[in-house]
């Protein structure tokens, strides 16, 4: 580099745009940097994540099976056509749903009467805020097996408890029915990410101003029209940005189904489908179009998160 | 309303508080406090009705046998290597992708941020089907090199989102002072710009390294043999070591889930408030 061509010391770096420095404008240099620094992150989104999902939906496309002799052919939207009619499949699709409707709700209700509580002023608050954070931080896989063990039918606590409240007299096999599964894999997801709803509205919470509350206080409004009034409306973002976050995790919901059941057809989700063709069956081709299927659910959320945010990532 | 009354009332609010206070700690603890009895009583009373809630003589042996099993220590061992080599690549990597992103103005930036941003919510098994072939062809197939290659696929977007609006808050003079002395970029980047932004790359390295260490899908479809399990998948596939007549030795893997889930809890406490930090800045500010 030219020394005579190094900026005074009171110019800035962004003060001199026009200036040339190596036969490029500052701008141009600039721009040639920061997709150089950007090389390594570009190139490794591409070989991990853009290659693979291009792949993925060229198989949906294929008969691919994986170690088959015979070569892969190109059969249009057959796969596709097949799940239309794949009972397997609208079963899974069924028990996602259901499973992200119910816990979604669940949690949201939850979260935010755990967040108000935890919002007041009290003893142990610091802590309190701490331990929420327990149930998210360890695997899922994890706390899927501590539930198993509660839900044993013969040596579980949950039986136990119910027994000695005098709810029920027989044990229940809760894992073996899916009218008692769902449920209790719901409890398992509610348990666990509750605390992490309630966090993010938590910090939704604290930016809301202490001023208002005052003066609606003075002005004589009830607690519950405070909380109408003024809470939830300025909760909104912090409202949708965890419920479109809760929705994406539920619909892709693999671990605690597959630590439950494994690839039972009665209880499986269509994370779990799409990962039982594609490795325990080796149909490439079939699993892949039912995980970009998922993909196309999940994008339309992610696509409506995008776009709430775009004004504050513009600025 | 008398002011007796309201006193009455005040003090049933209060009560009512700490009675919902009360039962929410309960919900949240719970299910711990039961791993970690089930992990210290013997199977005597582990598998005896009524359920025993309160072990009057627990014992270290469910810990012992986990910790001399072989088939754990490797799996252990697996997922430091594989969350390790996970982290510490997604943080070179993307910490500098970040500060492009953040600090640089150029054509095509926001797309970037875009694309990036939206892959923070990729759903894993949207891809499985052209990892699997892709990691089957390059022989990479039951090696933790597969590990670390697609975990990157979650972790990376992540870190540069998150460092990303970190970068962006730093101040300009101390950039513009390094370049005014003749600094290049890089060199502004690694000896100034790197080391302030430390505690984001704590925050999410840490966060990084949860995930990986908590995976499951990927490393049940890209590994076969137990000597590649991590712990995860060891937990997930725990066998009797004893072979006392029961099917699964509930009592030892609750002992193991314990051990795996202490460093987290303990890691999680100790940086709760950089945690939520990084948490809410990758989720609520976008």
């Amino acid at each position: 580099m030219d020394t005579t061509e190094r900026p005074i010391a009171t110019a800035t770096a962004r003060a001199i745009p026009r200036r040339r420095i190596g036969g490029m404008t500052l701008a141009e240099r600039q721009a040639w940097t920061g997709w150089l620094f950007l090389l390594p992150a570009l190139l490794v989104v591409i070989g991990v994540a853009m290659v693979p999902l291009a792949q993925t939906v060229y198989y949906s496309f294929t008969d691919k099976r994986l170690g088959a002799l015979q070569a892969t052919n190109w059969i249009g939207f057959e796969n596709y056509r097949f799940l239309l009619r794949d009972n397997l499949w609208w079963s899974a699709v069924r028990v996602t749903v259901l499973f992200t409707v119910v816990t979604v709700i669940a949690e949201f209700a939850l979260g935010l009467l755990i967040a108000l509580v935890v919002n007041s002023r009290f003893r142990g608050r610091g802590l309190m805020r701490a331990a929420m954070l327990v149930p998210w931080a360890i695997p899922t896989v994890l706390s899927a097996q501590m539930w198993k063990w509660m839900y044993n039918d013969i040596f579980g606590v949950f039986n136990d408890m119910l027994r000695r409240l005098g709810l029920i007299e027989q044990n229940i096999a809760w894992l073996a029915k899916p009218s008692t599964a769902l449920p209790a894999v719901m409890a398992i997801d509610i348990w666990k990410t509750t605390p992490f709803v309630a966090l993010l509205l938590l910090a939704g919470l604290q930016v809301i101003p202490e001023e208002l509350y005052e003066a609606a206080t003075v002005d004589g409004a009830s607690r519950i029209r405070q909380f109408l009034v003024i809470t939830l409306p300025l909760l909104r973002p912090a409202i949708a940005v965890a419920l479109i976050f809760r929705s994406l995790d539920a619909l892709r919901a693999f671990d605690v189904f597959y630590v439950l059941f494994g690839a039972r057809p009665d209880t499986q989700t269509m994370a779990v489908y799409a990962q039982n063709n594609i490795v325990a069956f080796s149909d490439v081709g079939y699993g892949s179009a039912i995980s970009v299927l998922i993909f196309l659910i999940i994008a339309i959320f992610v696509v409506a998160y995008v776009t709430s945010l775009r004004v504050e990532a513009e600025s | 309303m008398t002011p007796a009354r309201r006193r009455v009332l005040r003090r049933l609010e209060r009560t009512l508080f700490w009675v919902l206070l009360g039962i929410i700690v309960l919900y949240l603890i719970f299910p711990f406090y039961w791993a970690i009895r089930s992990a210290i009583v013997p199977d005597s009373v582990q598998f005896a009705t009524p359920v025993v809630y309160w072990p009057a003589d627990p014992t270290l042996d469910n810990f012992r046998k986990v910790i001399a099993s072989g088939q754990f220590r490797r799996a252990v061992l697996n997922s430091t290597i594989v969350a390790g080599s996970v982290t510490l690549l997604s943080l070179l990597v993307g910490a500098l992708g970040a500060y492009a992103l953040g600090r640089f103005s150029f054509r095509g930036r926001t797309p970037v941020r875009y694309v990036i941003l939206s892959m923070t919510m990729f759903p894993s098994v949207s891809v499985l089907g052209g990892l699997y072939t892709l990691i089957t062809q390059f022989g990479l197939y039951n090696r933790l090199g597969a590990l670390v290659y697609s975990y990157l696929i979650f972790t990376l977007p992540f870190t540069v989102w998150v460092l990303m609006t970190f970068f962006r808050q730093l101040p300009r003079d101390l950039e513009e002072a390094a370049y005014v002395d003749g600094a290049t970029p890089f060199q502004t980047f690694w000896r100034i710009m790197l080391p302030l932004s430390a505690p984001g790359l704590v925050t999410t390295g840490l966060l990084a390294f949860i995930a990986a260490w908590n995976e499951f899908l990927y490393a049940l479809s890209f590994t076969q043999t137990p000597d590649k399990r991590t712990v995860t998948l060891a937990i997930f596939y725990f066998s009797p070591q004893t072979g006392g007549g029961f099917e699964i030795p509930w009592g030892q893997m609750m002992a193991a889930t314990v051990l795996v889930t202490l460093p987290l809890i303990v890691l999680t406490l100790i940086f709760q408030r950089r945690i939520i930090a990084g948490l809410t800045a990758g989720a609520v500010k976008g």
